[in-house]
């Protein structure tokens, strides 16, 4: 695992460590963070002094604070979101490989209908039914991406399933767990892994977009998205701290994104080109 | 020729076909709420009556089907429906919203487009060169980067430092076209950024896979000029990739469009979406909902029908 550290590119090696450094920050939030999430500490808007090292909010809560606190909101909420994404388009993708026949057919149409509305309305049309709470908010994105999940679980499976040693396991009377376990999702991994990073990418830029607009992670808790909103009009006068939570959420993206760069060239069998 | 016909027949009408289904789903989407939406949005405390005559104003008193034909009948006829929150018809205010959108995505196409495609051109020209590397590294970032982000960028610059720029683009109709281009400015430039670098990959992508087929390379090893090769072997094959890429990332930008008025308070069809979407002002996020589906499948059928047009092999399928 070190050794393919050290033989990863610079940029990939630098993903690998921000991405560390930012679970780092979300998992030790309560230590690191000099105030309480939502404690309202000093006056709005207070400038960056040494009591509050990146000044305060809105309503004067502390900047740094809430900064520390939205890495554990906003990259948790975003992960649980693509992991829920993952089983649900992984197993239901891996089934249409496997099953084929009418069940793959309907299925791939149902997802081919979902596909066809851009998913940003089709969130905010969903999130008018069932309500912006975090809940609602994960399972109606989980499941809008997951259609793109299954696309790529279907494909890459669908190699798999054609191979001798699946049919072995089948013909000597495995189960489909079984099958889908230990058959097909080991040689599914690698293509999986660097989807669950691009996936990764796009809902947690996708929520950062909802919580924006005010329809995503919703107030006191605190997060990026939302701090962009609440704070916007100090880019007004010429103060640099709004932006901040927005770079946190590219910096984070930018990472990721620089690592899946890396392993898509990996998986590609270390082409030269 | 005949065959061309058939098949471009049988794309409008999948296309028509899908249309049908997203409404379909669009009109539904309310039956998904367990109980019921007067309760949503009216609250628990609501009276009987109050959610008796709310049902009845937005048609819940009727079986689902028939609500959905007067719904789908009134689109076909113009008439959306009217909104909960203001009582006004939608189709007073959604055409408004609708074009001012349309000019936003224009002014941006116009710029990002010929910019993509000559960009990724050359990256995939000079491929692993210092130029392609640094293209490579900066449009990797900026994917990354979140719509609001860029906008916030570019209005601390360009509107707060230089002030060049009006960091809030209120048009309106009475506006003058020059001062209604000037204002549209930045969120147009915002946009492009935003979707210049999904272009620019993509369309590097295209024509590298182009210039690596066996028959580049052969006009390559009989000593045909590179410039020749580019324009008279590579080109007319790669119009279709390239329209193709043209006419998805037109989708891309519709729906980008929302975040970006949002920002820039452009009263566009985004912005009416958003705010109905807070309001929970459910017939005008449907009819919302429905124009983007519709301009977004549109666009998706116009790449598909293109890339069939500039390449006969996809008429036969295997």
């Amino acid at each position: 695992m070190l050794k393919l550290f050290w033989t990863a590119p610079l940029s990939a090696k630098i993903g690998i460590l921000t991405i560390l450094a930012y679970a780092f920050v979300a998992l030790f939030a309560p230590l690191l963070a000099p105030y309480a999430e939502t404690a309202i500490v000093g006056g709005s808007y207070e400038l960056w002094s040494d009591e509050y090292p990146l000044g305060t909010d809105n309503i004067g809560r502390d900047m740094l604070t809430r900064l520390i606190y939205g890495a554990r909101n906003t990259i948790g909420i975003a992960f649980l979101t693509v992991a829920l994404a993952f089983v649900v388009g992984g197993v239901v993708g891996m089934l249409a490989a496997i099953l084929g026949g009418w069940y793959d057919m309907v299925i791939g149409r149902v997802v081919d209908i979902l596909m066809a509305i851009p998913s940003l309305v089709f969130a905010l049309l969903l999130l008018t039914v069932f309500g912006t709470s975090i809940p609602s908010l994960v399972i109606i994105i989980a499941l809008l991406d997951s259609t793109r999940v299954f696309r790529i679980a279907r494909s890459a499976a669908m190699n798999v399933v054609v191979m001798e040693f699946v049919e072995a396991a089948r013909l000597r009377g495995e189960g489909m767990a079984w099958v889908i376990r230990k058959e097909v999702l080991p040689n599914i991994m690698a293509p999986l892994l660097a989807e669950f990073g691009l996936r990764f990418c796009f809902v947690f830029l996708f929520i950062a977009a909802l919580s924006f607009l005010g329809l995503g992670i919703q107030p006191p808790l605190a997060d990026w998205g939302s701090m962009v909103r609440e704070n916007a009009t100090l880019i007004n006068y010429n103060d640099i701290t709004p932006l901040l939570p927005a770079a946190a959420i590219a910096g984070l993206t930018v990472a990721v994104n620089f690592v899946v760069d890396w392993m898509l060239h990996l998986s590609s069998g270390l082409r030269s080109d | 020729m005949s065959s061309l016909l058939k098949v471009i027949l049988q794309r409008l009408g999948l296309g028509l076909l899908t249309l049908f289904a997203v409404s379909v789903i669009i009109a539904f989407v309310v039956e998904l709420l367990p109980g019921d939406i007067t309760e949503a949005i009216l609250g628990q405390t609501a009276t009987p009556e109050t959610v008796a005559a709310f049902r009845k104003e937005i048609g819940l008193d009727q079986p689902a089907y028939i609500r959905y034909l007067d719904w789908l009948g009134g689109i076909l006829t113009g008439d959306l429906g009217q909104s909960l929150a203001s009582k006004r018809d939608i189709s007073e205010f959604v055409g408004t919203r609708l074009s001012n959108t349309l000019f936003l995505g224009g002014l941006a196409a116009a710029i990002a487009v010929p910019l993509a495609l000559l960009l990724g051109l050359l990256a995939a020209l000079y491929r692993n060169s210092i130029f392609d590397r640094i293209v490579n590294f900066t449009t990797l970032t900026s994917i990354s980067f979140p719509e609001f982000f860029v906008a916030y960028i570019l209005i601390l610059f360009l509107s707060v430092k230089a002030g060049i720029f009006p960091g809030i683009s209120n048009v309106s109709t009475d506006l003058a076209f020059s001062e209604q281009f000037y204002r549209t400015l930045l969120p147009a430039l915002t946009l492009t950024l935003v979707v210049l670098a999904h272009m620019l990959r993509m369309t590097r992508a295209a024509i590298i896979n182009l210039l690596s087929s066996p028959y580049i390379e052969m006009a390559r090893l009989k000593g045909t000029r590179p410039f020749r090769v580019i324009f008279h072997h590579a080109l007319p094959n790669a119009w279709g990739p390239i329209v193709n890429v043209i006419a998805l990332n037109l989708a891309y930008l519709v729906v980008g469009v929302v975040v970006v008025e949002v920002v820039f308070v452009y009263p566009g069809l985004g912005q009416l979406l958003v705010d109905s979407v807070s309001k929970r002002d459910l017939p005008v996020v449907q009819a919302c909902s429905i124009i983007f589906a519709a301009v977004y499948i549109l666009l998706n059928l116009l790449a598909d029908i293109v890339s069939i047009v500039s390449n006969p092999r996809l008429l036969h399928p295997r």
